[in-house]
């Protein structure tokens, strides 16, 4: 919809998704400008934070913010969002604190926070693909309570998982898009393909264009330029209308860049080509939008307003990062089970009083 | 349709495969939540005619006949018990449990420790197990120690049709994910079950035949071999106590080491390879609860430590009640 010079000409494809544009404001537009910016500098302050020695690992996002962005914002307060692990904007806009995210990077929690305290926003899942099943059991549940389909678009619930071009080859990728297609559900499969993962490009991935296996599982696959903000909303919106409305689940794959490392332990100038980085770089789409907004009037104090907000927000982000603290030694034991366990209430038992042995006979 | 079991009688003498439908029938019938998944469990009742008339009963919304993924079945049973629901997922064989393996070991054994407690796994996994029915490769399998050496799961497995009927209810009950082992050559001996008064705690062990020379511990279809085997040690003039472990994880090791106290022998037997094995566990925790009234080693009788063999041969790998009785004489012996 928006080219990469930021001009807005979409193309014959974009004609059906037009419409949904028309949910959103130029106030929304700046909305999305704005977390944009902010979750870059956000990232670049988190990796900073990693080479400080502050997080155990940081996975960048640099590069996927209007993917993300766009997406986010196109489900409703009732839905339930799945993330892969670099989705931190898609929390931020669902109501995370993203302090939460850097807890269980920072090694203090497996987790991080209560999904349903948070937008429906749930835990990251580590194990590439395994939360395409966990969306999909959970978007069948929203069909057998009848959460979804009544009718109501205020109130019909529907599923957006995220996941990735390498996660595509998963076992559990492709066995999540049998289920949600045999079952109907109410769920859109969110690809972002970002070319890499870590250091093995798509096309080991895959022969096709990742959209076309939609076709082969039964339901609908559209892909987006994922760098184009606009695109990413519109489609998003009408795929989980059309999820909510019971028409059944939908695939739609973003074609973006990971601008940066996949994770703060990762050299990406050992196997990439400088100039297909610069290729993507000059399509970035934090600029293009910019330039967009440019061409719609928004005065320059509105974008240098953002960069001072972003600024904040990112030392903000460091000061409380380091405010983190550890959790007790009990949490070793707790919430293993819902229900008492005699080896594990042993267990804990038993390092409370070797623990407490070291102190006895200071006093 | 089948005509559903009569519930309401005392007791009635039922295979363990109708021991079970009625279990999983009545937990159906208390918490609308609880709901079927599995391979072949709909119109068919599952290859073994356990889910028999339940789809007919409750509707293809409590009975799903998923498609053919195991990792798949799990997966999207976690996503419902996210949800709210009570999944019970069938395993068709014991071998075909892999392809689920991560699911259940990655994810669902940890789902409530990464939620901080603020989640629920009321899972359970059915998994037909054993040998003795005389099958092909990968349906003979006793693979019962890689869910046990998992934290985060519950692990049990009935040797009879009273314990199969209730084992499954709290089974069901249970806040936890629960790997539920049927040995599947105790499918169809009958069994009496009293549908009038509620089992033994579902992690209980069990005394289920008194004795003072020798304690024999097993599970599942293990335990008919030792009640056969105290029957045959007894002609002989040796007494077996016989505990029935019922549960894999966590162990109750109250029943076995009283027993222990009494005779000072232990023989722990099991289907599955010996090597890091739920009998190597218990070998391992008797020896440093009971050393001193301990008046042999404890000794070890499993399978093999080889993949399941040709079922032509499937006699010789299997714990027979004559090789039981040759590790109690050793015991005996010492």
């Amino acid at each position: 919809m928006i080219s990469p010079t930021g001009e807005f000409k979409p193309n014959a494809a974009a004609e059906e998704f037009l419409p949904y544009l028309n949910r959103i404001t130029e106030a929304d537009h700046r909305l999305f400008y704005r977390d944009m910016v902010v979750v870059r500098k956000f990232d670049a302050e988190a990796a900073n934070l990693q080479r400080q020695g502050q997080l155990a690992l940081w996975v960048p996002s640099h590069g996927q913010e209007a993917a993300q962005v766009g997406s986010a914002y196109a489900t409703r307060p009732q839905d339930h969002v799945f993330p892969s692990y670099r989705e931190h904007v898609v929390g931020m806009i669902r109501g995370l604190d993203v302090v939460d995210i850097l807890r269980m990077l920072r090694g203090v929690t497996l987790g991080g926070w209560v999904p349903e305290e948070h937008g429906n926003f749930h835990l990251y899942t580590l194990v590439l693909a395994s939360q395409t099943l966990h969306s999909t059991g959970y978007a069948m549940g929203m069909q057998l309570d009848g959460s979804t389909a009544t009718g109501n678009p205020e109130a019909d619930q529907a599923v957006i998982v995220y996941y990735g071009d390498g996660a595509s080859s998963q076992g559990d990728a492709n066995e999540a898009l049998v289920f949600a297609a045999s079952y109907q559900t109410p769920q859109v499969f969110f690809l972002q393909n970002n070319h890499w993962a870590i250091s093995v490009p798509v096309a080991r991935q895959s022969r096709t264009p990742l959209y076309l296996r939609a076709g082969g599982f039964g339901m609908p696959g559209t892909q987006i330029d994922g760098n184009d903000v606009l695109a990413s909303y519109a489609v998003t919106a009408k795929s989980m209308d059309d999820a909510r409305a019971g028409h059944g689940p939908s695939l739609i794959e973003a074609l973006t860049y990971r601008v940066g490392a996949h994770t703060t332990a990762d050299d990406p100038t050992k196997y990439r080509d400088p100039e297909e980085l610069a290729y993507w770089v000059a399509r970035d789409p934090i600029a293009r939008f910019r330039s967009y907004l440019k061409g719609l009037g928004v005065e320059q104090q509105f974008l240098d307003d953002v960069d001072e907000e972003a600024a904040d927000f990112a030392a903000d982000t460091r000061r409380r990062a380091l405010e983190i603290t550890g959790p007790e030694q009990s949490v070793i034991f707790d919430n293993v089970y819902a229900e008492p366990h005699p080896l594990v209430a042993e267990q804990k038992a038993w390092l409370e009083r070797y623990e407490a042995s070291f102190d006895e006979g200071k006093n | 349709m089948t005509a559903a079991l009569d519930t309401s009688v005392a007791s009635a003498s039922l295979p363990m495969t109708k021991a079970l439908n009625a279990g999983l029938r009545r937990a159906m019938l208390d918490d609308p939540r609880v709901l079927l998944m599995g391979e072949d469990i709909g119109p068919l009742g599952g290859v073994f005619r356990v889910t028999e008339g339940l789809i007919a009963e409750f509707g293809d919304k409590r009975v799903l006949d998923t498609p053919l993924a195991e990792s798949g079945i799990i997966g999207t049973a976690i996503g419902l018990a996210m949800r709210g629901f009570r999944p019970v997922c069938e395993i068709q064989f014991d071998g075909f449990v892999f392809p689920g393996f991560d699911q259940i070991t990655s994810q669902l054994a940890r789902m409530r420790n990464r939620h901080e407690g603020g989640l629920i796994m009321p899972v359970v996994i059915r998994i037909p197990y054993g040998g003795h029915i005389g099958s092909i490769e990968h349906h003979q399998e006793s693979p019962e120690a890689y869910f046990a050496h998992t934290p985060g799961l519950r692990v049990v497995s009935p040797s009879n049709p009273h314990d199969a009927y209730w084992m499954m209810q709290e089974a069901i009950a249970s806040d936890d994910p629960v790997i539920f082992f049927e040995p599947k050559s105790r499918y169809w001996p009958k069994g009496e079950v009293r549908f009038d008064e509620s089992g033994t705690p579902l992690h209980a062990s069990r005394v289920v035949r008194a004795g003072t020379d020798v304690t024999v511990v097993g599970h599942g279809a293990m335990v008919s071999v030792l009640l056969q085997a105290a029957e045959l040690a007894a002609t002989e003039g040796i007494s077996l106590e016989v505990i029935d472990l019922r549960s894999i994880s966590p162990i109750d090791y109250g029943p076995i080491l009283n027993s222990v106290q009494k005779t000072g022998h232990l023989v722990v037997t099991q289907e599955a390879p010996g090597f890091v094995s739920v009998g190597s566990e218990i070998a391992a925790t008797v020896a440093e609860r009971a050393f001193y009234t301990l008046e042999a080693p404890v000794l070890r009788v499993s399978g093999f430590d080889t993949p399941f063999p040709p079922a032509a041969v499937e006699t010789h790998f299997l714990p027979s009640p004559d090789r039981v009785l040759e590790a109690v004489d050793r015991a005996l012996a010492y």
